[in-house]
C-alpha cells in the first residue's frame, strides 16, 4: 500500500498525464463529469458523476466502418484504430462492478472489437465512498463501497490518499509513482472501511434486498398488475437508461458524408416505442411492457443469463434524474413485497 | 485490436440474379464478388443485408446449405431497406455478415423422422431451406408433407420451384391453398389452419410452423388438438434486430436473444420465455 498527501494531488495527476491520458472528475455547472485531466483541474468532491463511466468503453456515439459506393460497387473500410493507453481516476464501487456488467455482453463470445479496445487500455482507479448518498443502495447487490474492485483501489482518509494496487496492471503504475508516493500502513484503511460500512448501514436504501429476485422469477413477476401502476406517469423519456452505468442497448445507423457513409453505433433505449418496432409488427405496444422490458431484464433477465449477475449496481442515478421520480428501488418494494418493506 | 475479426464489420455481397415470386416478394441471389458462395450455413440461419447508407436488416436464408454455389433470400417489400433491395438490378452489390442464430435440428432431431411443414405467405422462405435440405438427403427423412398457404396463386413465393421439383420428389406430398376462389386456380380453397385440420395428420412426426401470428396461433391449437405435443412442434421467432449477435438488446425476450439463441425454437420452449414475440 501507498500513500500521498491530498494537498499533492496535483503533483500524482501530473506524474500519471506524463505517459497516458489521465480522466478525472471536475466540477461543472450540471454537477461533476470526468474530463481529461490538464494542469488546473481539480477533483470534485462529489460522490459521483452526471454521466456514469461507462462512456469509456462504449461511448455514446462511435463510429465503426465507413463505405465507400461508386455506381454498383461498394468498398468497406475498416476504420477502426489502436486506442491509447488511459487512466480514469475516482471510479466509484459501484461504477467499477459495472464493468463487469458490460463485459458480459460486449466480451462474451462473439467479442465486441471496439468495447474489448478500450477496456484493454484503461486502468481503473477505484475510490472508496467516504460518504456514500442517500440514493446509493450497492450494497444490495453485494456491492462494498468500502472496498471496491479496480486496478488500483484508493481511500481518502485523514489528509491522506491511500492506493493499494489489484491487479498487475494496477502494480506497474503504483510502482511508477513511487518516487512521490511513501510505503504505507494499511490499519488505517482497516478502520476507514469498517466506518463506511457502517455508514451504509444507515442510509434509506439499506434494507432493500434483490431476495424476491434472479433467475427464474419470470413467472413470479411478467403478468403482475404492478406493472401499469408503476409505469402509468412513465414518460418513455429514456432518461434512465442513459444515465446508467450498466444499460448497453444500442442502435447501429448510417451517416452519409461528401464522399461516402459512416456506419456509426449509438446508444438505444427500450423505452422508446422505436425500440422493438417492425414493418411486421410492435411486439411492446404501450409503455406498460417498455418499462416492464427494462426491469425484468435488470432484475431476472440478466441474472438469468449471466450466472445470478444483477443488471443494477446501486449507484443511484435513475433515482436522482427521473422526471417523476420512478426507479428500479421503487419498483423492487412494490414488487418484492414483503422482503423489501 | 484491428487484428480481431469484428462481427459487425460485413463482407460485400453481389446480387447475380433476381427473381420475381410474387407482386411484393423478390428473391435475389447473392455471391461475393468473386463469385463464391458467402459463408457456410445451416437451414434456419440468417443473414444481415445492408445498403450503405439506407440501412441494415436480418433475412433468413432461404436456399439450403447444400447449394455450395451462392445463397438466396426471398425477401418481400415491407420497408425502407426492402424498398431499396427491390429496386436493385442484377449486379448491384450489397453486404452481408452472418451466419446467424441456432438451426432446425436437421441432422439430430430431424433424423429418421416424418416432416410436416407448415408455412403461409413469405413464411414458406426460412422453410424453404430446410425443406430442400431434407429433399437433398432423401433417404434421412421419412414421409414430408408441405402445407402451404398463400392469400392467392400469385402469392404463392417459390411456385414454380414447388410444382417442378417439390411436387414430383418421392414421397413428397404437397397441399397447396388459397384464401379466395381464384380464376385458373382449382386447388384448395381456404385458411391454412383450417386446411390442416382438414388435412388431419398422424402424429408420428415433426411439425414446422411459420407464418403469420395469427396462423402460427391457429395451427398450433389445431396441431394439439390432433394429439401433437408441443416437444414435436418448431417454429422461429421474428423481433427487430440490429448486431445480430446478441448485444444489441432488441430481441430480448426473457433470458433469451432471439438473434442468438433463436430464431427457431420448439414450442415447449416457448412456454419457458415470457408471452412477448
Amino acid at each position: 500500500m501507498r500513500k500521498l498527501a491530498i494537498t499533492k494531488l496535483n503533483d500524482l495527476f501530473a506524474a500519471i498525464a506524463e505517459s497516458e491520458k489521465l480522466y478525472i472528475p471536475v466540477d461543472g455547472k450540471t454537477g461533476a463529469n470526468y474530463e481529461l485531466w490538464a494542469e488546473g483541474k481539480t477533483l470534485s468532491d462529489a460522490l459521483n458523476t452526471v454521466r456514469s463511466p461507462k462512456d469509456f468503453f462504449f461511448p455514446q456515439t462511435e463510429d465503426m466502418m465507413a463505405f465507400k459506393t461508386e455506381g454498383k460497387k461498394i468498398e468497406i473500410i475498416d476504420t477502426r484504430e489502436e486506442c491509447e493507453d488511459f487512466v480514469i481516476f475516482g471510479v466509484r464501487a459501484c461504477d467499477v462492478r459495472s464493468f463487469a456488467v458490460l463485459d458480459n455482453v460486449f466480451l462474451s463470445d462473439p467479442v465486441d472489437s471496439y468495447y474489448k479496445n478500450r477496456r484493454d487500455h484503461g486502468l481503473i482507479m477505484s475510490m472508496a465512498c467516504t460518504r456514500p448518498a442517500e440514493t446509493c443502495f450497492c450494497k444490495t447487490f453485494g456491492i462494498d463501497a468500502a472496498d471496491p474492485e479496480g486496478d488500483i483501489v484508493c481511500w481518502r482518509v485523514q489528509g491522506f490518499l491511500y492506493m493499494d494496487a489489484k491487479t498487475e496492471k494496477g502494480a506497474a503504475l503504483l510502482d511508477k509513482l513511487a518516487s512521490i508516493t511513501e510505503e504505507a500502513d494499511s490499519d488505517v484503511i482497516a478502520e476507514e472501511k469498517a466506518l463506511i460500512r457502517a455508514r451504509m448501514e444507515k442510509l434509506p436504501l439499506a434494507s432493500l434486498t434483490t431476495d424476491a429476485f434472479g433467475p427464474g422469477k419470470t413467472d413470479t413477476f411478467f403478468d403482475s398488475p404492478e406493472w401499469k401502476s408503476l409505469s402509468e406517469s412513465c414518460l418513455g423519456c429514456g432518461t434512465c437508461t442513459f444515465v446508467c452505468p450498466t444499460c448497453q442497448c444500442y442502435d447501429i445507423r448510417d451517416f452519409k458524408t461528401n464522399n461516402g457513409v459512416i456506419r456509426y453505433r449509438c446508444w438505444d433505449s427500450c423505452m422508446y416505442s422505436e425500440f422493438t418496432k417492425m414493418s411486421a409488427g410492435q411486439p411492446r405496444l404501450t409503455q406498460v411492457e417498455r418499462f416492464r422490458q427494462r426491469f425484468m431484464h435488470k432484475l431476472v433477465y440478466y441474472p438469468e443469463r449471466y450466472n445470478g449477475l444483477y443488471s443494477c449496481v446501486g449507484c443511484g442515478r435513475c433515482l436522482a434524474k427521473c422526471p417523476i421520480q420512478m426507479n428500479i428501488a421503487k419498483v423492487m418494494k412494490t414488487l418484492g413485497g414483503k422482503a423489501n418493506d | 485490436m484491428t487484428d480481431i475479426r469484428e462481427p459487425l464489420i460485413p463482407a460485400i455481397g453481389e446480387v447475380v440474379d433476381i427473381r420475381i415470386d410474387t407482386p411484393d416478394v423478390k428473391t435475389f441471389r447473392v455471391v461475393t464478388p468473386d463469385g463464391k458462395k458467402p459463408f457456410i450455413h445451416k437451414p434456419g440461419q440468417c443473414a444481415m443485408l445492408s445498403v450503405p447508407g439506407v440501412g441494415e436488416g436480418m433475412f433468413s436464408i432461404t436456399s439450403s446449405p447444400t447449394n455450395e454455389e451462392y445463397m438466396e433470400f426471398s425477401i418481400k417489400k415491407c420497408g425502407c431497406v426492402t424498398e431499396w433491395l427491390h429496386a436493385m438490378e442484377v449486379g448491384q452489390q450489397i453486404t452481408i455478415r452472418g451466419p446467424y442464430g441456432n438451426a432446425f435440428p436437421v441432422d439430430t432431431e430431424f433424423a429418421g423422422k416424418n416432416m410436416l411443414f407448415i408455412a403461409g405467405g413469405i413464411g414458406l422462405a426460412p422453410l424453404r431451406s430446410v425443406i430442400n435440405y431434407c429433399r437433398h438427403y432423401r433417404d434421412r427423412y421419412g414421409r414430408i408433407d408441405i402445407v402451404y398457404g398463400s392469400r392467392s396463386k400469385d402469392d404463392l413465393v417459390d411456385y414454380n420451384e414447388i410444382i417442378s421439383e417439390w411436387v414430383g420428389d418421392d414421397d413428397v406430398h404437397v397441399h397447396l391453398t388459397i384464401d379466395r376462389e381464384q380464376e385458373g386456380w382449382d386447388g384448395h380453397v381456404g385458411f391454412v389452419p383450417n386446411y390442416v385440420k382438414e388435412l388431419g395428420f398422424d402424429t408420428d412426426k415433426i411439425a414446422i410452423l411459420c407464418g403469420p401470428p395469427i396462423m402460427i396461433k391457429f395451427t398450433l391449437a389445431g396441431l394439439i388438438e390432433m394429439g401433437f405435443s408441443k416437444e414435436q412442434i418448431y417454429t422461429t421467432l421474428e423481433m427487430r434486430m440490429k448486431c445480430g449477435i446478441g448485444k444489441c438488446g432488441r430481441c430480448n425476450v426473457g433470458s433469451k436473444y432471439i438473434c442468438k439463441d433463436g430464431p427457431v425454437f420448439r414450442f415447449d420452449q416457448l412456454d419457458e420465455l415470457p408471452d412477448e414475440y
